[in-house]
């Protein structure tokens, strides 16, 4: 009876308790729930998937993103302003060094601006080595991308087999221009060398292999279950959204809208080739690495055309002087790079120097839409989201 | 061999206590599962490295010793010989625990399994309930790391670590009382002598929803949120370095052997096998690196679950089906 009298007793306390503890809820949260709080992370920039020097500030919810404040500029390196103090030429590595992955894109888009404005003529052969070292370019590009992406997916597997065939694309490379990874291979009016002995023949025969193994890779990473699973439906956005935020690339091209450069505005002699741009229409995680996936094998099309319809010839321009001095005026010219549309603005005095050249890269452009569509979704997720809209600091900060 | 009847009349008669006896020979078997796991770690570690290069297309280690194989070594010297690192505003008690803590759950587990016809520590009658309950002690262990690591990478490795044991628990449990209805005992042994006809075969469902949930249980891939260094650096693990991170990695890898001990013994006819009865261990040392060998192999070729996920292939997914699987053996067997 004691017992059972005391028993009563503590449960009556406890009632008393816990009805005193929610009226103080009550009184100071207007609510009964657990107080939870949101916890601040600091995301990089030393984060081993911060793909260079990414800092962003996430607000975390549990697993949940509330907000992301990314930061920029730990790889700023004044790249605009040293192009007024070099001449035409001397800026030319400095391209390299901007989107490093994609190292003879970015030659090529400066390049091409500047020959725009100095109204210089290139040698057809050096136009297609252009177009074959560039898509091989993207190619690589491409493949570090899925291979990032199989690794903020969780698989370490895939990484190995892109970079085994990227190893390929950087070996071609440096019989060609002796650099692996910074070319400076492109020159106003033309490209450095021409190709070694057999150089073509080792292009084609890297492409028929890639031809096969990358239907190995897809059918390891795209078709998995869980890698589909992670990435389905997660942050997608609408065409609308896309040309808004100013996405560009293969990031806008799966959201479904049909924007080229090779395409829309033709240069080199794109026109010649004949290519698919790669369109695709959920514009969500996957979409975005099955683009990329689509678009190395258009880039092996297109060299498979350039190494067949290549002319002997010259690869640079005759009478080119020491120094290009363009005359007084500016022009714009840009070129699809692996992220996107990057433009090169520059306006000449009529000097060895540009008086200015403004750099557009996609990936300032690209990275920017990620507080957008990352916020709502899972941490986890946020760091693959910011993975497939592949920015690259170099260029990002410049 | 001595039997324990002749040790007591032998510790009788030199006047031993017995309670001296019982100590030492708890010491000596301690010791030799002790040195059995460290030789299985290094092993297993060295197969790791060899079994994921062999995927990746590289070598792995080749420097030290023969084809590599004192790497382990080596990186012990060098984890022994790192500076003790201590985190500004760490919890230095929960701090220095939580190692100690995961490798000794990991470890106790072992002391019931039977590698051979009478060779296991301890034989308990219910020694199937003690090996899958003990190492939920290593959730607590995760937890003091995460919060004791005062990291916030850390915390949420451990918080997640938290949420997945536990809820892979449950049907991992419930998996297996396929076999004990079949065998009529949660004793190992007996369910080993109880396969005439391997229970992988019998209990299909069962093997399948006990491996899922045993790759949850001992964070391997495609279950390692905890430690998901995508977004979470290393997880728990994060703030730890030297000799402390080693007993993480010790604890990784007894879970494992623990594991695939486990898996050997319930579904796969433990260290039964043509030949005598003398032949166990090694049949089952073959089914060991069989099991650890898929384990491996699934860990270097799929991606990760997101947490979310996690959570619904464990409780939407795998629990059902346990129970599923629970009914379809009673309905057999009442047949």
């Amino acid at each position: 009876m004691d017992k059972l009298e005391q028993l009563k007793t503590t449960r009556a306390d406890l009632d008393d308790l816990s009805a005193e503890f929610s009226s103080n809820e009550e009184s100071e949260e207007g609510s009964k729930d657990i107080k939870t709080d949101v916890l601040t992370i600091n995301f990089g920039p030393q984060h081993p998937s911060a793909h260079g020097v990414f800092r962003g500030v996430f607000e975390v919810d549990g697993e949940i993103i509330v907000g992301i404040e990314p930061h920029i500029g730990y790889l700023h390196r004044c790249f605009e302003k040293i192009a007024e103090h070099r001449t035409y030429t001397q800026f030319i590595p400095f391209t390299d060094r901007m989107d490093y992955l994609s190292s003879m894109l970015n030659n090529w888009g400066y390049v091409i601006s500047v020959e725009k404005l100095a109204d210089v003529a290139v040698p057809e052969r050096a136009e297609y080595l252009r177009v074959i070292v560039g898509e091989l370019n993207r190619i690589a590009s491409h493949l570090v991308f899925l291979s990032t992406a199989a690794i903020e997916a969780g698989a370490l597997t895939p990484y190995f087999y892109y970079f085994d065939e990227r190893e390929r694309i950087l070996w071609l490379f440096e019989q060609l221009c002796g650099a692996r990874f910074t070319y400076n291979y492109m020159r106003v009016g033309g490209v450095r060398v021409d190709t070694p002995d057999g150089w073509l023949d080792d292009v084609l025969a890297f492409t028929e292999r890639l031809e096969k193994t990358m239907v190995d890779y897809d059918k390891l990473l795209l078709g998995n279950y869980i890698f589909k699973k992670r990435m389905k439906g997660v942050a997608p956005f609408s065409a609308e959204q896309a040309l808004d935020w100013g996405l560009t690339g293969p990031s806008l091209r799966a959201s479904g809208v049909n924007y080229d450069v090779r395409k829309a505005d033709p240069y080199s002699v794109y026109p010649r080739i004949d290519f698919d741009a790669v369109v695709l229409y959920n514009g969500d995680n996957l979409d975005r690495v099955i683009a990329r996936s689509q678009e190395i094998i258009q880039s092996i099309n297109i060299i498979k055309q350039a190494v067949a319809q290549i002319p002997d010839g010259r690869v640079y321009s005759p009478g080119m002087p020491r120094y290009v001095t363009p005359p007084p005026g500016e022009a714009y010219a840009h070129i699809e790079s692996s992220r996107g549309d990057l433009g090169f603005y520059i306006i000449s005095d009529g000097s060895p120097k540009p008086y200015r050249v403004k750099i557009q890269g996609p990936s300032f452009g690209n990275l920017q839409v990620l507080p957008a569509i990352a916020t709502g979704s899972f941490f986890s997720d946020a760091v693959l989201i910011f993975g497939t809209l592949d920015a690259v600091f170099g260029e990002v900060d410049r | 061999m001595l039997t324990s009847v002749e040790l007591v009349e032998f510790a009788a008669k030199n006047g031993i206590p017995i309670w001296a006896l019982d100590a030492s020979i708890a010491l000596v078997l301690a010791l030799a599962v002790f040195s059995l796991c460290g030789l299985g770690v290094i092993v297993l570690v060295y197969m790791e490295r060899k079994v994921s290069a062999d995927i990746q297309l590289r070598l792995g280690p080749t420097h030290v010793g023969p084809r590599g194989s004192l790497q382990l070594i080596a990186d012990m010297i060098k984890l022994l010989s790192k500076e003790d690192v201590f985190p500004k505003h760490a919890d230095r008690w929960l701090f220095r625990l939580a190692p100690a803590l995961v490798f000794i759950a990991a470890f106790v587990g072992l002391m019931v399994i039977p590698i051979g016809p009478r060779l296991v520590v301890q034989d308990l009658s219910v020694g199937l309930l003690y090996v899958l309950a003990i190492p939920s002690i290593a959730v607590a262990g995760l937890i003091m790391a995460g919060f004791g690591s005062y990291n916030k990478y850390a915390m949420m490795g451990g918080l997640r670590a938290a949420a997945q044991m536990v809820s892979y628990e449950v049907p991992r449990a419930l998996s297996v009382i396929g076999i004990v209805m079949l065998a009529g005992s949660a004793k190992l042994s007996t369910i080993v002598d109880a396969q005439g006809f391997w229970y992988i075969f019998l209990q299909p469902i069962g093997f399948m929803v006990f491996l899922v949930s045993t790759l949850a249980e001992i964070n391997r891939v495609p279950f390692d949120m905890p430690e998901a260094e995508s977004e979470l650096v290393h997880g728990y693990s994060t703030e730890y370095s030297g000799m402390r991170y080693a007993f993480f990695l010790f604890g990784e890898y007894i879970a494992l052997i623990s594991a695939a001990a486990l898996t050997v013994v319930l579904f796969l006819g433990g260290w039964h096998g043509p030949g005598p009865e003398l032949l166990g261990p090694i049949w089952f040392a073959i089914k060991f690196f069989g099991v650890v060998f898929v384990i491996m192999w699934v860990r270097w070729t799929l991606p990760r679950f997101r947490i979310d996920q996690v959570m619904d292939l464990g409780w939407k997914v795998l629990l059902p089906l346990a129970l599923l699987n629970i009914l379809i053996t009673g309905i057999v067997m009442s047949i």
